[in-house]
């Protein structure tokens, strides 16, 4: 005898409690805590950060810590939290020429004002496993200097004196903001940039690598390349001046790319741009090459078919909250469309089989 | 008990104003599908963030909730998104069909006639009925306003010349009130006589797609379909096995290692009050 299936609340209570006993782990081996990934984790936060569009380390390590450090899963955290936050206004444009630099590196000038500072990269360790790490490690202080007090220019700056590359367009209207519009074609460039800050990583890096291997092929040379911090300024009407309410870590990317030149515009390089919220390069430089590569229309370049060329396609992709959402909701009970499907193929080989007995009889 | 820390029914007011216009901008245009600023929920996209929004935006405190999945009230996304309204707006929620003043769905519509005092609000993977056809929404968007749906009427045509019926069992599309052609959600197709001179609103959301759009009440819906291939809204060829309905949709159910199978009904509230009135299928104890 048959009874219909029942108890989908205790299966979910179940699931939960069982969820929250994995997250823990082995319980003999101590906790984490959101201060220990939030320092420890930095990176991951950072991502977080950026792809979950909201700047704050605290709540990023305890997401990163609730979502078992499936990154994608704390992303969505952050986000379903950020969109139920009150808005108090809007920010100053950020100025990056103030920067206080942690990284600042260009691949077009071997030196130039300001220098060459590396920072703290991953680029030339070697990859080799540290086992001292397996064991507790003392850190050893790195060696300090002072900041240097000035302002670090812009590497295109130095090319726009000589005319070389394209003037960086300038626009004081008011960006649409895709968090409180829908999405609409076509989309500006202000729009294209704040999709792909806020765009999934490994589809942005993937994009780039495309571009790179000749599917709208843009080459791109780094023409600079900053990480550091930044005072956020805001104005407060009761005020009546901005003050600073803040200070956020950036990544900066500007890229110089080669342009022949077109009917309209002379030869000269253009610039794609890239910016993300926290330390985070290889998502900077990918967005650099992929808003360059999106340009194409404006340049008057050809369309060559490109997938990074392909503006709607691109954005319409790019978000890796809505694409998981979609990619694993077919896990849900889809049995009324299977069954729908069952009767139709059903149907069609009954009718085939029948045509096929009497191909035979003839 | 509501949870203190957020609005009723969890958005904020102005984002509900936000989706209500979107929804009489839907209702005074049926079937055309009107962009909005849809919100990340506290729940993935996919599992019904659009139904959501659009129930949030339109519920009251007197309103009686009910959600179906696959028109089962137990299954376990029903089950969740019933808790998320009980504990974000603190509304009644029922199982019961006629009882229900909003009820959300996912692939079906119920058995039992619906009322004017009631709202169907469906949860809507692809709002776009031409996006298989055509993947570009700007295009789509074009062809709409156009009204250019030949594209369509050859894919149905080209099913026929080579299946020798159209192919498209769920999700088969409409057109409303002859102007737009609209994608009524995954339904099987035999829910689609449904659509038509209903007496209640029917509201549809699509929340990764940003689009919301409606049918009035008493809208003319007419399943496409050709004069010498007329729509048929097929079902399994059985009755239920539980309460003997025989105009009911039907799950396939395989009950044992054998492969052996029974039908039942996929509106459990359907089938669960005509069993209580009496009626018994071939199966029922």
């Amino acid at each position: 005898m048959y009874v219909a299936v029942k108890g989908g609340e205790r299966a979910i209570e179940n699931a939960h409690a069982w969820l929250a006993e994995e997250r823990r782990g082995d319980q003999t081996v101590p906790e984490l805590s959101v201060a220990q990934i939030r320092e420890q984790m930095t990176l991951a936060v950072n991502r977080v950060m950026a792809e979950g569009s909201l700047y704050d380390p605290d709540l990023a390590a305890l997401a990163i810590k609730q979502a078992r450090g499936d990154l994608i899963e704390a992303i969505f955290l952050i986000r379903a939290y950020r969109t139920t936050l009150p808005r108090f206004g809007t920010s100053q444009p950020i100025d990056t020429e103030s920067m206080a630099c942690d990284r600042r590196i260009s691949a077009t000038f071997k030196d130039l004002p300001g220098g060459q500072v590396l920072g703290p990269t991953f680029d030339y360790t070697h990859r080799l496993l540290d086992f001292k790490l397996a064991a507790d490690s003392d850190v050893t202080e790195a060696p300090q200097r002072d900041a240097p007090d000035r302002r670090m220019p812009h590497v295109a700056d130095f090319l726009n004196r000589e005319g070389l590359i394209e003037e960086a367009p300038h626009d004081d209207t008011e960006p649409r903001d895709l968090t409180r519009e829908p999405l609409e074609m076509p989309a500006d460039r202000p729009l294209r940039l704040q999709s792909l800050a806020r765009a999934d990583e490994g589809f942005i890096l993937s994009l780039a690598y495309s571009s790179q291997r000749g599917y709208g092929r843009n080459h791109a040379f780094v023409g600079e390349l900053r990480i550091g911090q930044l005072a956020v300024e805001m104005d407060i009407p009761e005020l009546g001046f901005s003050i600073e309410i803040g200070e956020i870590t950036v990544t900066e990317c500007e890229s110089v790319n080669q342009f022949i030149g077109s009917k309209t515009e002379p030869p000269q390089f253009t610039r794609g741009y890239g910016l993300v919220l926290g330390q985070s390069e290889r998502k900077a430089i990918s967005m650099a090459v992929v808003d360059r590569a999106m340009r194409w229309e404006e340049l008057g370049e050809d369309n060559v078919g490109a997938p990074v060329q392909d503006t709607e396609f691109v954005l319409y992709h790019a978000d890796n909250i809505q694409a998981t959402g979609f990619l694993e909701h077919i896990k849900l009970p889809h049995y009324v469309d299977f069954q729908s499907e069952l009767e139709l193929v059903r149907k069609l080989r009954r009718e085939a089989g029948a045509e096929q007995v009497q191909e035979a009889a003839e | 008990m509501t949870d203190q820390a957020y609005n009723f029914a969890y958005l904020d007011e102005q984002t509900k104003r936000m989706i209500r216009r979107a929804i009489l901008k839907g209702l005074a245009v049926p079937g055309y599908q009107v962009p909005f600023a849809s919100r990340e929920m506290p729940m993935p996209y996919g599992w019904g963030t659009g139904g959501v929004q659009v129930s949030a935006a339109v519920m009251t405190t007197d309103d009686c909730f009910k959600v179906i999945d696959q028109g089962a009230d137990d299954t376990t996304n029903a089950v969740s998104i019933r808790s998320f309204f009980k504990r974000t707006a603190g509304v009644k929620a029922t199982t019961r069909t006629a009882e229900a003043s909003i009820i959300q769905t996912r692939h079906r519509i119920p058995e039992d006639a619906l009322t004017e005092s009631q709202i169907l609000v469906y949860q809507v993977p692809i709002p776009e009925p031409l996006r298989f056809l055509e993947p570009r929404e700007s295009e789509t968007r074009k062809m709409h306003s156009l009204e250019e749906y030949g594209l369509m009427h050859v894919k149905l045509y080209e099913d026929i010349s080579r299946h020798g019926h159209i192919a498209t069992s769920y999700a088969y599309p409409v057109k409303v009130e002859g102007r737009y052609v609209m994608d009524p959600s995954p339904i099987p197709k035999f829910d689609n006589p449904k659509l038509g001179d209903c007496p209640a609103i029917q509201l549809f959301g699509a929340g990764r797609e940003q689009r919301i759009y409606a049918l009035p009440p008493y809208t003319q819906v007419i399943s496409l379909d050709f004069e010498d291939h007329p729509f048929d809204p097929s079902k399994a060829d059985h009755a239920c096995g539980l309460c003997g309905a025989e105009h009911s949709y039907l799950d396939e159910v395989i009950i044992d290692d054998a492969g052996g199978r029974m039908f039942v009904c996929s509106d459990t509230d359907f089938c669960r009050s005509r069993q209580e009135d009496g009626h018994k299928g071939k199966d029922a104890a």
